[in-house]
This record gives structure tokens, sequence and C-alpha cells, in this order.
């Protein structure tokens, strides 16, 4: 019945990915004259830009390592 | 000259900032008014202004580096306190410019506080293999169509692509199942874009990700049912985070 299942505990190393869902998208947004903060939309594309550069890199790496069919 | 990170924001009096390093490697701190505080740090102007977080933002090593230390810091900070995370990347000019928005946004920072008191960010990913179709029975389709080849071909090919669809559809009846349990013992759930199987790390298909709140004398009880409810896929619970997913007010 009950599936393969596994809880991660808080030392145990974070996946980047799990922290970017959270921290791109999440928190209090405080902006107002006085902040230098980034605006939203430039995080997302931001984000968005480094993961496809980063599995860009890993499919290199995955040519490289000549482990994919 | 110098610049002032944002972690969190607190209520005055909830406690120090902890003891560690922040994006910057310097030991946050906390400044406030007398009602709401915020845990900050101190950072060069020099990679955290403007110009210097837009190229931080390109590089993957910075970001990672940026986002595992903000994450550090709120994460420690709520350890014994109700703390309401910051959006990545919030930088003021000084600390009379914090306390200025201390005051100027009470009532919203009152408001997320008052939102996730109590309650702890639990996340949910649902794992099932490969959703494409299944190689056809060897005698599909042949019984009845011996001399027509070619209403053997399509028969076959639809069968097999039936078998995708319901192959889609049973992922997705599993992905509801276990959001519906976990809603049943959460307060609110937010739910994120599946992760790439290259970025997650495993090969099955994600095709559940979502993040829920929960009261913390639930928690026992969220992780039990919602771990029983997969049925065969794979679930995989995260936490406790900080509640980052729940301290800005709900978007529609």
């Amino acid at each position: 019945m009950s599936g393969p299942v596994s809880i991660s505990h808080p030392d145990d190393e974070l996946s980047l990915v799990d922290l970017l869902d959270r921290l791109l998208a999440g928190g209090v947004v405080l902006t107002g004259e006085v902040t230098i903060s980034l605006a939203e939309v430039d995080l997302v594309h931001v984000s968005l830009r480094a993961l496809i550069s980063s599995v860009s890199t890993l499919q290199q790496g995955d040519r490289e390592d000549a482990t994919d069919a | 000259m110098s610049l002032v990170w944002v972690y969190a924001v607190q209520e005055a009096g909830a406690g120090e900032a902890p003891d560690m390093s922040g994006v910057d490697g310097e030991r946050p701190r906390v400044v406030g008014t007398e009602e709401l505080a915020a845990v900050v740090g101190t950072v060069a102007d020099d990679g955290f202004d403007e110009a210097g977080l837009a190229a931080a933002m390109e590089d993957l090593g910075r970001i990672e580096m940026l986002v595992r230390a903000h994450h550090g810091v709120v994460a420690a900070t709520a350890q014994d306190r109700t703390v309401a995370p910051v959006r990545l990347a919030t930088v003021f000019r000084d600390d009379d410019a914090v306390t200025a928005m201390l005051r100027q946004r009470h009532d919203d920072i009152r408001a997320a506080l008052d939102r996730v008191r109590g309650r702890r960010e639990w996340g949910v990913k649902v794992y099932v293999d490969g959703t494409a179709a299944p190689p056809p029975a060897p005698d599909a389709g042949a019984a009845s169509t011996g001399d027509r080849p070619g209403t053997a071909y399509l028969l076959r090919r639809r069968a097999d692509r039936d078998r995708g669809a319901e192959a889609r559809e049973d992922a997705r009846a599993v992905a509801e199942r276990v959001a519906g349990t976990a809603a049943a013992c959460a307060v609110d759930v937010r739910r994120f874009a599946p992760q790439d199987a290259r970025l997650s790390g495993r090969t099955q298909e994600m095709v559940l990700n979502a993040t829920f709140l929960v009261d913390r004398e639930r928690e026992d009880e969220f992780r039990d049912t919602v771990s029983r409810s997969g049925d065969g896929a794979v679930v995989e619970v995260t936490g406790p985070w900080p509640p980052f997913s729940f301290a800005a007010a709900e978007e529609s």
C-alpha cells in the first residue's frame, strides 16, 4: 500500500533547486524608494537563465561521460 | 561604504541574530523599531549594489552562495521565534532606511507574521516511473486482422497512444491524491513547476512539486499521512522550511 518515502532533515544537504523554488519566488517583498532591490521580473528571468545554463552544462557532462544512450 | 542586506523580519524583542556568517561573510545583527525588527547584515556596496547583484544573478555559483547563506540565516533565526523571511536580494542603503521601511510597512509585516505564527513549511514531491507508453503486448491487435497488416499497425498505434494517455492520467491522479491528502492536514499550499529530471537528479518523472504551510502540532500527522498516500509512487517530503512561500500575501 505505502510507497517508498524519504523525509529529509534540515541538516541534510539541501537541494539547490528546492532552495531556488522557495527563495526566488518567496519571502516578503519589501521595496520602497529607499530600497535597492532587484525587480521581481529580473529575478525570474535570471533564475531561468541560470537554470538553463546549468542544464546545458549537465548535458555536456553527460555527453562527455557517455553515460546516457 | 556599505549596504544593509535584510534576511527576515520579526517582532521587537524576539531575539538576537544567529551566530553565523551571512551572505558577505558578515555577522548578522538586529535593527528595529519599538514594535518590529529586522535581521540584517552589513555587506559591501561593491558586489551588493544593483549592478553587483545583477552580475551575481548571472552566475549560478554566486546565486548558490547567496541562496544558501540567506536561507541559512533565516532558518537559524526561525529556530526559536516567528519570522517572516524576506525576498532574496533585498538591500537597503543603511539602518535608517531599514527602520523607516519597518514603520512604513508595519501592517503588512504584522499580517505576514500572523500568517506564519506557529507554522512551518513542508515540501512534497511525487515521482512516478516514466509516463511513456509501455511496449505493446506481443499479439496486440493481431487476432482479427491477420491479412491486413496496415490495420493491425494502426490498431497497435492507437493502443500505444491509449496506454500513454492512461499512464499520464494515472500519474496526474496520484499527484492530486497526494496533494489532497497533504492539503487536508495543512493551512495553505503553493505549487511550483515540477523540476526537470536533470535538476532533480532523479530518473523518475516529477508529477507534483508543492509546498504546504502546516501547524506545528499537525506536523507528525502531515508527514505520516502524506508518506502513505503515494500508493506505489515515490513521495518525498522535505522540511521543515522557514515559511518562505507563505510570508507574502497570497497572489491570485
